[in-house]
């Protein structure tokens, strides 16, 4: 026995967990997304999720340095975000995109705050913000046909500039020459063509599988889901967040994204197209940033479906998925407060 | 041996009495398991094994009345033996205004690794049920409930089998889950009652009992013994023959350690209790007090020793919480100095079962900084009412 005996507060035991296994958890389970765009997008996916996830450690452990605290870029949590910042640029884009991204995410999304844990936002996703603030072009117009596939989702040309958007892009597009009384009745059948092309079991398997331009990560919801159901199984997330946020957006897309009325829209390719999948299984779930009660997590869910399908379908982007969930992770303290558990044997204050 | 050697002045204290026969030698203060020196008596055996005159086993139990019964447990100084040692007498004598119906034997086991409970129900289960119909007599109530986890078969099987027709009593196997041992959790299990938040089992007209506790009733009851020893769980890695010991109350545990065969690995925390509510031991050379349920040995690679990494707030905790507390929210209070804001939602009703710092992944010491905040506002608590005695005395 030792002479000096370890003395300290219970418990003395630990169940077998670390922020490193958490974090490597989300590693893995992005693993198949990330071969998923390698296949579809060939090599620069991975070269460009390459510069992001080294531009993350860097600057990381460059700021750690100069705060004068432990280096800490092997906890994963600087991986994932490089990781998840390539996964939600076109492509297409130059090199130093996710560099740039990259380095304000760390440095002004999370160090600035203290590091791990003190961020208010999603780190990768004020690189990503940040980005489209200031390159919106390249971060709007390089997408990439896959390989063997389309870009758009469907392969009629009658609309301008359908060649080089997104299929939620066309979907807009097509959505708004329907709606716009002063568009000819050529263009109306035309946009009601691709309207019905973006709705056939076609355009949705092709999602599905990823078949479909996009952001890195996000094109192949088939893989992506493989990695989520990992997740599930592995307790790194909690079915609250990702499963209130993707049914709020397919109620709301039903009820109101239809060109032709209430009740008509088709909720299954707004769920299956964009970063839906990405934002709602990886960033919205981020548990930094999320709130810790299941009440809250239901909460922080819809807030950020109704974002979504807010900037979706009437807001002035094509895509709204990032820019709801940095603006539920402002609220995520205020939703804390108000949806704190009762307590085991909490009584209603009489009187 | 079992002679009184130690009067209770208080009515929330119970007498001590010689777990030996033999001579008192000495009166000093010594290494307390509970941390410091306590006031002790060494008692040097006389080497026979006799029972004091004053133990006389008692012929018409089932004639005692329940302040007769209450009265007998006071002076065999028995108190709660899951662990808290709180004096049984008084937990038998409610206030009028909370009448118990229920009482309940906690035959859960309060943590892992300790099995003390599982044997005594195993091998006594008669002496228990006797001793926990006299607690149910003593308390007046209408029926009694014996709680066992579902983990411990044999120990239900025992338990039932010894339940005679007629007595009024019931065994429940219950889920296997930590803290299924805890008083007001198992209330919850077996009734589906909730103790409400700063009260007692009491509120809800109900009393637990641990099976250790039940056995010294009956023994202070039918054979007129004291408790002067109680089973004691020596578990652990290093320890070449883990094994249960009825041990008396006194015994060094060093010498305990030697009766299990020695320690056989390294050792580098010694726990007296379970491994997630224990208190660390810097020494061996402490006696087996009352409360003492186990002693865990944990090697080197068993601990944990590294620093914490910061939150992030994956809510595990907040999951694991019998209680359903925050404490994530309450240990970034209690660490930034707010013990007001962490009482507000709940720190005080935390019952330091240790589930959310397992669980944690940042190895947060959540429950080092819950103790340390009840005790911050304990003993804010008792300045303010002494600055208001003294302002009235004025």
């Amino acid at each position: 026995m030792r002479e000096r005996l370890i003395v300290s507060a219970s418990p003395h035991v630990r169940d077998d967990v670390s922020v490193e296994k958490v974090m490597y958890g989300v590693v893995i389970a992005l693993v198949p997304a990330l071969a998923g765009s390698i296949y579809f997008y060939g090599m620069r996916a991975a070269f460009l999720t390459l510069l992001a996830i080294v531009a993350c450690l860097l600057t990381e452990a460059v700021i750690q340095r100069m705060r004068g605290v432990p280096v800490t870029i092997r906890d994963g949590s600087a991986l994932v975000t490089g990781i998840l910042i390539a996964f939600n640029l076109p492509p297409g884009v130059p090199w130093w995109i996710p560099v740039i991204g990259s380095i304000f995410a760390i440095a002004i999304g999370k160090q600035i705050f203290g590091g791990l844990g003190n961020n208010p936002l999603n780190p990768a996703l004020v690189g990503r913000a940040f980005l489209m603030a200031s390159w919106p072009v390249h971060l709007t117009t390089t997408w990439l046909s896959t390989k063997g596939g389309t870009l758009s989702g469907t392969a009629l040309h009658g609309i301008d500039a359908v060649a080089q958007a997104t299929p939620l892009a066309v979907l807009r597009k097509a959505s708004d020459i329907v709606a716009d009384p002063s568009s000819t009745t050529h263009q109306l059948v035309q946009a009601r063509e691709v309207l019905t092309d973006l709705g056939s079991a076609d355009t949705i398997v092709n999602l599905f599988i990823g078949n479909v331009g996009g952001c890195i990560g996000e094109t192949s919801v088939l893989l992506l889901l493989v990695g989520a159901a990992y997740l599930l199984y592995k307790h790194l997330i909690d079915w609250r967040v990702p499963g209130a946020y993707i049914l709020t957006v397919a109620v709301l897309a039903w009820i109101f994204g239809g060109p032709s009325g209430l009740l008509t829209g088709n909720a299954l390719f707004h769920v299956l197209s964009g970063g839906l999948i990405l934002g709602a299984f990886y960033m919205a779930t981020d548990m930094v940033t999320s709130p810790v009660s299941p009440k809250g997590m239901i909460i922080f869910g819809v807030g950020c479906g109704v974002l979504t399908a807010v900037i979706r379908l009437i807001g002035g982007y094509p895509e709204g998925v990032s820019y709801s969930i940095l603006l539920m992770n402002v609220a995520t303290p205020l939703i804390d407060r108000h949806t704190r558990p009762k307590k085991f044997g909490e009584v209603k204050k009489s009187g | 041996m079992g002679q009184l050697i130690g009067e209770a002045t208080g009515f929330v204290s119970v007498p001590v009495h010689t777990p030996i026969a033999g001579k008192v030698a000495a009166v000093g203060r010594f290494p307390h398991p509970l941390g410091g020196e306590q006031e002790a008596i060494v008692i040097e055996g006389d080497g026979t094994d006799d029972w004091h005159e004053s133990v006389v086993a008692r012929e018409n139990v089932d004639s005692l009345t329940p302040s007769e019964i209450k009265d007998i447990v006071r002076g065999a100084g028995i108190v709660g033996l899951g662990g808290a040692a709180f004096p049984t007498h008084v937990k038998l004598s409610p206030p009028e205004s909370k009448p118990i119906n229920t009482a309940i034997l906690n035959g859960c086991e309060c943590e892992p690794w300790l099995t003390a409970d599982h044997r005594l129900m195993v091998e006594k289960p008669d002496e228990i049920l006797k001793g926990f119909l006299l607690i149910v007599k003593g308390l007046g109530c209408e029926r009694g409930i014996v709680g066992v986890e579902a983990n411990k078969p044999d120990a239900v099987e025992a338990m039932r089998a010894a339940v005679s027709a007629g007595s009024g009593l019931k065994v429940v196997a219950l889920q296997v889950k930590y803290p299924q041992g805890a008083e007001k959790q198992l209330i919850s299990a077996t009734l589906g009652r909730q103790v409400p938040s700063g009260g007692l089992p009491m509120d809800v007209g109900v009393v637990v009992q641990n099976v250790g506790t039940a056995l010294a009733v009956y023994e202070a009851c039918h054979l007129g013994r004291p408790l002067t020893r109680r089973v004691v769980t020596l578990t652990g890695n290093p320890l070449a023959r883990p094994a249960n010991f009825m041990a008396r109350v006194g015994t060094l545990v060093s010498s305990l350690v030697d009766q299990a065969g020695g320690l056989e690995g390294d050792v580098a925390k010694v726990v007296s209790g379970g491994p997630m509510m224990g208190v660390t031991q810097f020494t061996l050379d402490v006696p087996v007090i009352k409360g003492m349920s186990g002693i865990l040995f944990l090697g080197p690679s068993e601990i944990d020793v590294k620093s914490p990494d910061p939150c992030i707030r994956c809510g595990h905790c907040v999951h694991s919480c019998p209680m359903k507390l925050l404490p994530t929210t309450i240990e970034k209070f209690v660490m930034a100095e707010q013990i007001g804001k962490a009482v507000d939602i709940g720190l005080n009703d935390c019952i330091e079962c240790g589930s959310c710092a397992y669980v944690c992944p940042s190895r947060r010491r959540l429950v080092h900084q819950f103790k340390y905040g009840k005790y911050i506002a304990w003993e804010r608590k008792k300045a303010a009412q002494e600055k208001s005695e003294k302002e009235k005395k004025t």
